[in-house]
This record gives C-alpha cells, sequence and structure tokens, in this order.
C-alpha cells in the first residue's frame, strides 16, 4: 500500500467523525507469508499467504467499539458501526492518557539476510539438510520442521493526528525429533527466530544432530522421582521463567480495575532478593519482540518492572496507565488487524548478577540442571513450565541426563526462592506468546543461568 | 470469482480447489463484572489448493484477492510441495448435520449484553468480592467448496459462545472459576454456567494441600479435557499413525483401554458446532469408533494422509487457521459408565477431585503422559469435599489410567463444544504436593 493515498484516504474520514467520539483509531495491514513444513521424511505443505485488512476503535464514555474488515471500500460503515458500538457501552468517563502526535514511516531492520530475497528453492534446501541431519541418528522415529517467514506493513491512524507506518519482518523455525522404542515416545525440539534474518537459521546442522540425539537418548534416561528440588535453569528456560512466572502478572489489564490485585502489586513491594532485576521492553533494539511505536501509536519504551528485588513498575496499554496514573510503556499489542491491542510483554529479560555457573552449582548435594523449554503457561499466581532437557545435579555437578522434567510454583515465593544469577546471558528468540486468544505474538526473553531453592518438579 | 480462480488454475495445473470462508461475528466482552466493549468481526478469505506436475501447491487470501496472484503463488510453490496422493471428489454430499440457526443471528446485541450480565450478577450475589469477565459471541460462518471436476458445494454454521470467568483474590491467593456454553444457537437460559461457578466457589471456601504419593482421583468433565484429550486426539490422528510416533498405530483391534471405554468422533450430531455436513475437503461427516469396549478401532484421515495409508478419508480433513486440510478429530464423544459424581466420591477415603490442570499439555502428549498443576482440584476425605488443593502437581499416563479400575460416571457434558465427556475415577493417580 501507498503511504500517501492511505493518509489521504483516512484523514477526513478521522476528522468528520472525531467529534462523535473521545478516541478514534484507524489500523490498516498488508501481510505476506511463506510457510514450509515437514512431517517424517517428506515435505508436507508449502504455502503462501497474502492478507488486506484493518480495524477501527472507538472509546466512548469507558465503553469501546471494536470493527475489523478486509473489505477496506466500507470504511465509512465499519466507523460508524464502532462508533454507536461504543457509544452503547459507554455509562462513565473514559480515562485514556492522551498523546502527542506523531508523524513517521519506520521501516523494517536491515537484515544481512533479508527472507524475500532467499529463493524458495534456498530456503527448502536448507531445510533438506536439516531433515537430513535429524534422519542420519539411529533411533529417529520422524521428524517435524515448521518454517515460516513473513513481511507485514501497517498503518495507524488517530484522531489525534498521529500518522505512523511500520513494516516489519519475522523468521521463525521450530525443528523436532521424535524417537520411539516399543510404546515409548520421546521428543525433542528446537525454536528459533529472528526480525526478519534469514542467517540466523543458517549453520544449524550439528545443534539438530545434537538435538535429534537427545531425543532417542531420552528413551532410556530414567524419569526423576516427583517432589522439591534446587534447580539451576539455563538462560533459554529462565527466560521462559521470567516471561511465565512475572512477566504476566505485570500487565496491568489484569489488575487496573481490580483493587485486591492492585493491592498485591503495589509498587515498592519487595519480591525477591537485592540481586533481582527485572526488565521489558520494546526499545531493547534486534529482537523478536522489539518495535518503535505499539499498536496505539504510544513510543517503545524500557521499563524496570523489578529493581534490586522491589517491585517499580509494570506494562500499561494508554487505559490502564491512565486508570492507574502512571505513564503508558507502550505495551499495548494486537497480534494482527482482526484483534485489539491488549498489553503484553515485548523483551523480557532477568539482568546478569555477578556468580559464575559453576559457583551457583558448586553447593547443591542433589538437585535438578533443567534447559531449553518445551512449552508454558501462568495462572498469574502459579507458573507451570517444562524443561526440553534435564540432568540431575551431584556434589555441585552436573550429572546423568533423566526425563524431561514440568516445574511448578508460586510466583511469589519462588521469586523469594530465586537465590543465585549468573553473570552469562542469552536471548530465546523462539516461539510466542499467546494471551486473549491472539496467538503467536513474537516476543523474546532473556537470562543468565538462575538457581532457585525448593521449586516442585514433576516428571514430564 | 471462485470459477475464475478455477478457470486461470485448470491453464497451469491438473487439477485444483477453491475453498471460502466469510465470517460475520459479534463478540460482547464484559471485564470486572461489567460491559467493556462490543466488537464485529467481518472477514473473507479464499484458499486455493492445486496439483501441477503430480505435487500439491497451496494458497490463501485474505480481503482483495486477484485471481492470478492467487493462482500463480500456488502454482510457484507446487514445484517444492508433497506429491498428490488423492484426486479431488467427483462430486459433494450435499445432505449432513444442520449446523445453522437462524435464532443465533436473530439475536439482539442487548440480549447479549443481559446474557453477561445477568449471568456475572448471579455469581457475584453469591460472592461479592468476586471479579469477572464474561465473553458472549454469536457468529455466523459460510462455507463454499469447489474444484475443478465440476463439483460445488456450500452451507452455514452459527456459533453461539457464552463464556464466565470470575478471578476472586484473597492476599497473594487467587482463585479462578467459570464454565462455557458452546452452541450452535443459544440456549434457554445459562444458570447452569452460574451454577457451576457457585458450587466451585463453596468447595474453594478453604484451602489444603495434598501429600506427595498415589491417591486416587476424580476427573470432572473439564479435568479429564485438560489431561486426556491431547493425548488421545494426537495418538488417533491417521497422520501421527502413518509417521510412526503414535502408541496405538500398530495397535488397532488390540485391547489397550479398559473395556468401559467408548469413543467416538461425531460430526453428524446435528445442532452442534463441531459438526458439519462434510469436511474441509468436502467428504462426507461421519461418526467413527475409535476406542470400541477397549479395543483400538479406527483412525482419522483427511484425502491426502488416507491416500497414503491405502486407507479412506473419514471426513476429518480440517483447515485450521486457514492452512491446508489436515487429519483432526471434530467432535470427541467417551462413553458413560453407571457411576454418579456421589457414587465415586461416596468410595473414597483420600483423594483428589480435579477440575483444572494447568499445562499439561506440556508434558509428551505423544507418549500419553501429562503432568500439570491443579490450578482447580478438590481434597476429599471420607467422601467428603473438604477443600480446595494449592502447590499440587499430578502426573500419568493416558493408557495406565483408562485401563483397569477406570469408572465413567453416567452424565457426560460438553466441553468447549467439542468434546462430550463424564466424570472418570482412576485409582491410582502421582500426586506431588507440599502437605
Amino acid at each position: 500500500m501507498i503511504e500517501k493515498d492511505i493518509r489521504d484516504r483516512l484523514a477526513p474520514i478521522l476528522s468528520s467523525n472525531k467529534d462523535k467520539a473521545e478516541y478514534i483509531e484507524i489500523r490498516l495491514e498488508e501481510s505476506e507469508s511463506t510457510r514450509i513444513m515437514y512431517r517424517g521424511r517428506e515435505v508436507e505443505d508449502v504455502a503462501r499467504s497474502s492478507a488486506v485488512g484493518g480495524n477501527v476503535r472507538a472509546l466512548v464514555k469507558g465503553g469501546w467499539g471494536f470493527v475489523s474488515f478486509n473489505d477496506f471500500g466500507r470504511i465509512n460503515e465499519w466507523m460508524s458501526l464502532a462508533i454507536s458500538q461504543a457509544t452503547h457501552v459507554g455509562k462513565e468517563k473514559s480515562l485514556f492518557t492522551s498523546l502527542p502526535p506523531v508523524t513517521d514511516r519506520v521501516l523494517a531492520d536491515r537484515a544481512k539476510k533479508d527472507p524475500d530475497t532467499v529463493p524458495l528453492a534456498e530456503k527448502k534446501a536448507l531445510l533438506d539438510q536439516y531433515n537430513e541431519a535429524i534422519w542420519s541418528i539411529p533411533g529417529i522415529q520422524t521428524s517435524i520442521i515448521a518454517y515460516g517467514d513473513g513481511r507485514k506493513q501497517v498503518f495507524f491512524a488517530n484522531s489525534e493526528g498521529s500518522f505512523i507506518e511500520q513494516n516489519r519482518k519475522d523468521v521463525n523455525l521450530r525443528v523436532a525429533a521424535v524417537a520411539r522404542k516399543d510404546s515409548e515416545v520421546q521428543q525433542a525440539g528446537l525454536s528459533l527466530g529472528s526480525k526478519g534474518d534469514f542467517s540466523k537459521i543458517e549453520g544449524l546442522h550439528d545443534e539438530i544432530r545434537k538435538m535429534a540425539k537427545l531425543a532417542v537418548d531420552l528413551l532410556s534416561a530414567p524419569k526423576i522421582k516427583g517432589g522439591e528440588y534446587t534447580v539451576v535453569l539455563d538462560p533459554v528456560l529462565a527466560g521462559v521463567f521470567v516471561h511465565e512466572a512475572f512477566g504476566h502478572l505485570s500487565e496491568s489489564d489484569f489488575l487496573y480495575e481490580n483493587p485486591q490485585l492492585k493491592e498485591v502489586m503495589t509498587l515498592g513491594r519487595r519480591f525477591g532478593g537485592k540481586h533481582l532485576n527485572i526488565v521489558d521492553g520494546a526499545a531493547i533494539p534486534g529482537l523478536r519482540g522489539s518495535y518503535k511505536y505499539d499498536d496505539e501509536g504510544t513510543p517503545a519504551r524500557r521499563t524496570y518492572l523489578i529493581k534490586e528485588g522491589v517491585l517499580v513498575g509494570r506494562l500499561h496499554s494508554r487505559e490502564t496507565a491512565a486508570k492507574m496514573g502512571e505513564p503508558p510503556s507502550g505495551n499495548a499489542r494486537a497480534i494482527d488487524y482482526r484483534f485489539p491491542p491488549i498489553v503484553r510483554m515485548t523483551n523480557t529479560i532477568i539482568e546478569p548478577g555477578k556468580a559464575s555457573l559453576e559457583d551457583i552449582l558448586s553447593d547443591i548435594q542433589e538437585g535438578v540442571y533443567v534447559k531449553n523449554w518445551y512449552g508454558g503457561t501462568t495462572s498469574m499466581e502459579m507458573f507451570t513450565f517444562s524443561a526440553g532437557e534435564a540432568y540431575m545435579v551431584r556434589k555441585g555437578k552436573i550429572a546423568e541426563p533423566i526425563r524431561p522434567v514440568t516445574l511448578t510454583g508460586n510466583v511469589f515465593s519462588t521469586l523469594q526462592n530465586l537465590d543465585g544469577i549468573a553473570n552469562d546471558i542469552d536471548m530465546n528468540q523462539g516461539g510466542g506468546c499467546g494471551k486473549g486468544g491472539q496467538f503467536p505474538l513474537p516476543v523474546s526473553n532473556g537470562s543468565p543461568h538462575i538457581r532457585i531453592r525448593s521449586c516442585l518438579v514433576g516428571g514430564r | 470469482m471462485i470459477d475464475e480462480i478455477l478457470s486461470r488454475a485448470s491453464k497451469v495445473a491438473e487439477a485444483a480447489e477453491v475453498f471460502q470462508v466469510n465470517t460475520t461475528e459479534t463478540p460482547v466482552t464484559f471485564e470486572t463484572n461489567r460491559l467493556k466493549q462490543i466488537m464485529s468481526r467481518q472477514s473473507r478469505s479464499i484458499a486455493l489448493r492445486l496439483v501441477r506436475q503430480g505435487k500439491l501447491g497451496f494458497a490463501t487470501a485474505s480481503g482483495k484477492v486477484k485471481a492470478a496472484d492467487l493462482v500463480g503463488r500456488a502454482a510457484e510453490v507446487a514445484e517444492f510441495g508433497a506429491s498428490a496422493h488423492f484426486d479431488f471428489p467427483g462430486s459433494y454430499s450435499t445432505s449432513g448435520a444442520n449446523v445453522y440457526s437462524p435464532n443465533t443471528e436473530q439475536t439482539p446485541q442487548d440480549t447479549m449484553v443481559a446474557i453477561g450480565q445477568g449471568l456475572i450478577d448471579a455469581v457475584v450475589r453469591h460472592t461479592p468480592e468476586l471479579k469477572c469477565d464474561a465473553r458472549v459471541v454469536k457468529g455466523v460462518v459460510e462455507i463454499n467448496i469447489a474444484n475443478s471436476r465440476g463439483s460445488q458445494a456450500a452451507y452455514k454454521k452459527s456459533i453461539f459462545h457464552v463464556e464466565i470467568e470470575g478471578t476472586l483474590i484473597r492476599g497473594t491467593d487467587m482463585l479462578f472459576v467459570g464454565d462455557e456454553d458452546i452452541a450452535v444457537q443459544p440456549a434457554a437460559d445459562y444458570k447452569r454456567l452460574a451454577q457451576t461457578a457457585i458450587d466451585d466457589l463453596e468447595n474453594a471456601k478453604t484451602n489444603t494441600t495434598m501429600p506427595t504419593g498415589f491417591l486416587p482421583a476424580i476427573f470432572t468433565p473439564h479435568g479429564a479435557a485438560s489431561a486426556f484429550i491431547a493425548a488421545l486426539s494426537s495418538a488417533f490422528s491417521g497422520r501421527v499413525v502413518l509417521q510412526g510416533a503414535s502408541p496405538l498405530g500398530h495397535r488397532k483391534g488390540e485391547k489397550v483401554f479398559d473395556e468401559s471405554v467408548s469413543l467416538w468422533d461425531d460430526s453428524t450430531i446435528p445442532l452442534q458446532p463441531s459438526s458439519r455436513p462434510w469436511d474441509d475437503e468436502g467428504t462426507p461427516a461421519q461418526k467413527t469408533p475409535l476406542i470400541a469396549n477397549g479395543i483400538v478401532g479406527s483412525f482419522l484421515y483427511d484425502l491426502q494422509t488416507a491416500g497414503i495409508a491405502k486407507a479412506r478419508s473419514t471426513g476429518n480433513g480440517s483447515r485450521a487457521m486457514g492452512g491446508m486440510p489436515a487429519p483432526m478429530a471434530t467432535a470427541l464423544v467417551m462413553s458413560t459408565g453407571k457411576a454418579s459424581l456421589e457414587d465415586m466420591l461416596r468410595g473414597m477415603d483420600e483423594g483428589l477431585l480435579i477440575e483444572q490442570l494447568m499445562g499439561a499439555e506440556q508434558g509428551n502428549v505423544l507418549g500419553g503422559d501429562f503432568s500439570g498443576n491443579v490450578l482447580l482440584g478438590f481434597r476429599v476425605e471420607r467422601g467428603k469435599i473438604v477443600g480446595r488443593v494449592k502447590d499440587t502437581m499430578v502426573a500419568g499416563n493416558v493408557y495406565d489410567l483408562l485401563r483397569s479400575g477406570v469408572v465413567l460416571g453416567k452424565d457426560a457434558r460438553w466441553v468447549y463444544g467439542h468434546l462430550s465427556i463424564p466424570h472418570i475415577f482412576v485409582p491410582r493417580l502421582s500426586v506431588s504436593g507440599k502437605g
């Protein structure tokens, strides 16, 4: 879509409806994506998709109307519908942080290797090699490879006079190997992503072979006895931990209208030791959760959630920020034009400490070392997530492999029990986050190795 | 548009099929006990699948579509696609379950608001500190399919979806209660949903813990859905069987489960939201026995996997999020037994009643394992519910648990609109707790 045409079309529609609502925004999107999928030795699905769509959102007396559409030609009709819905809902005072108008155009990050310039034949050839790498390991029953890339152009215009065009690209890859012996089935996986750099998923042949071997080895690994253990998490799994165990709790749409929860999440409350610092922000450049403006046109920031163990901030949309009397943090995100923006994480990080991995392992008599992620979820109070690999820790050293485990716990006590933070850090850029039916949203998370005392471990 | 796409596709491919979906959806949402947002979603998408030099190409477009672009993209990717192992049907069936009710479209917005607010008020009357979110959604989907052999068919489906979730916060203790109803048309009333929430609030008045060990457990229909269904759906997928990754793949005709256990995939039940006259490839819907009195019956196939497996499509070709058809379960229906929930509780000296597991599907689903945090569950002592358990994990394997000693309840209910399942008692479940 051409920027000037869009602007000329949207400006009069917004200005002629501006007095009918306290706030109106229009988002228009054009996207294209390619997917290549393997199950077993053969390719299963190669597909290309495109979408053109948009939405109108209106705020009247605290009530929202939202209309999404594919047919841009009827935009005036959609606008009227959104305003009438909002009017139907609204019965109180709107609270919504106003922002100065912005006009900007943000191009996609310049990548070392743009997926658009890579021929389909080359993408397929790389994935063929990865599939062969998996099948080169004896004992493999099947393989799954899911590759996707895409580009998206989003225009945002609102009744405050902002007009923002943002472009982004995304590359993601998930590879899994399944091993079987009689009725036993085990799998190991790998998940990677980048903000549109194909080179980030190249050269993984050795890693993938190792992953496939792990799936086979898991068949003969013993199961752990469920119970409480001291666990050490590698940076990838610790990233998932910070996302599930704390990140979701800092999303203010969960608490802004709930007095009991607001009390639980009072700024200044101690959540962990002095070594614990947690930050979220789309303004950290180059990561999968990075952007310049969120889907309400708020400039991205970097927000400390926990500083020296104490709750100091949270994630906001313009509405939650206004209702809580705090500045908007630029965390209102929508997965695509079919959804209104809601409060989401971007890049969530536990900052590194001073210890080495050896230090935090050294005084564990019997514990568990967990690596790599398989999945995770939270109820806000309780979280659970599962590791891709697990090892016993004996007398301060990583010992024999065991079957992968699931970790679960209470957010509040677990952060208090987080007693070791190493000085290494790594970012996990794979996967995506789901909330309110919006999945998979590109996010990243990162952490150094961390240690948690008395963590409930279940066999997987 | 469909004709133009097919005619262009015929010039570059041996065979082609167009699948078009038009959706209109109106969700009314409530936040913290009051109406928050009314939405309207209109969407149009079209998918083209073609066979070019024996290989499958696929392209989809939402919104503005140029037939030439769509055909060009599908033809381009076909060069790298999978070999086609089927022919598009020479004719499509026109009969099948009715899944459309005009009552849904005709339900006024104000009625939807009243349903949601009424539900919230009923539950909040019981527990005034409770904060409820709710959603009432009406929707209509129009589906059209056509192929280059001249076959053509269309149907309309309506969906009426009501759900409520209440959150009760005491200090850092959080309790989530709620229920949902997903149907083709609005129900006469939604008192049942409020009652589920109220019963759970009553049973959760005191918190307790569980000891670590092996204990008997009862899964409610929601609890059973969160523990068993991911594993069973994948094990009966013809695609997973073909890959050799299903633990049941080589056990067809063998008795793997207790003989009280039967399970069907059934998309023929009238006015059920997961029914349809034909699947997303035009194959007529059917009722397929997956487990018959404990014995492994059929697996679920779409055209392509059936072609490879030298089987027949079971009418389970489904397109998730506009993708290529793949074999997926439609509505799973489990057999019922003779025991009431009261009977099951009565026999329990010490055990667990599980309403919701969190994260259970993160385990080794292919192997039948599940392991999850008990998000909502109750401790049972001498036949009585004594409180809500916290800090408790359970783990098990569906193939072990649905074997000897399993007892199915007499009253099944629909869960999430695609699963009909009773209460399930298992004599020995691994429980890890802090009590």
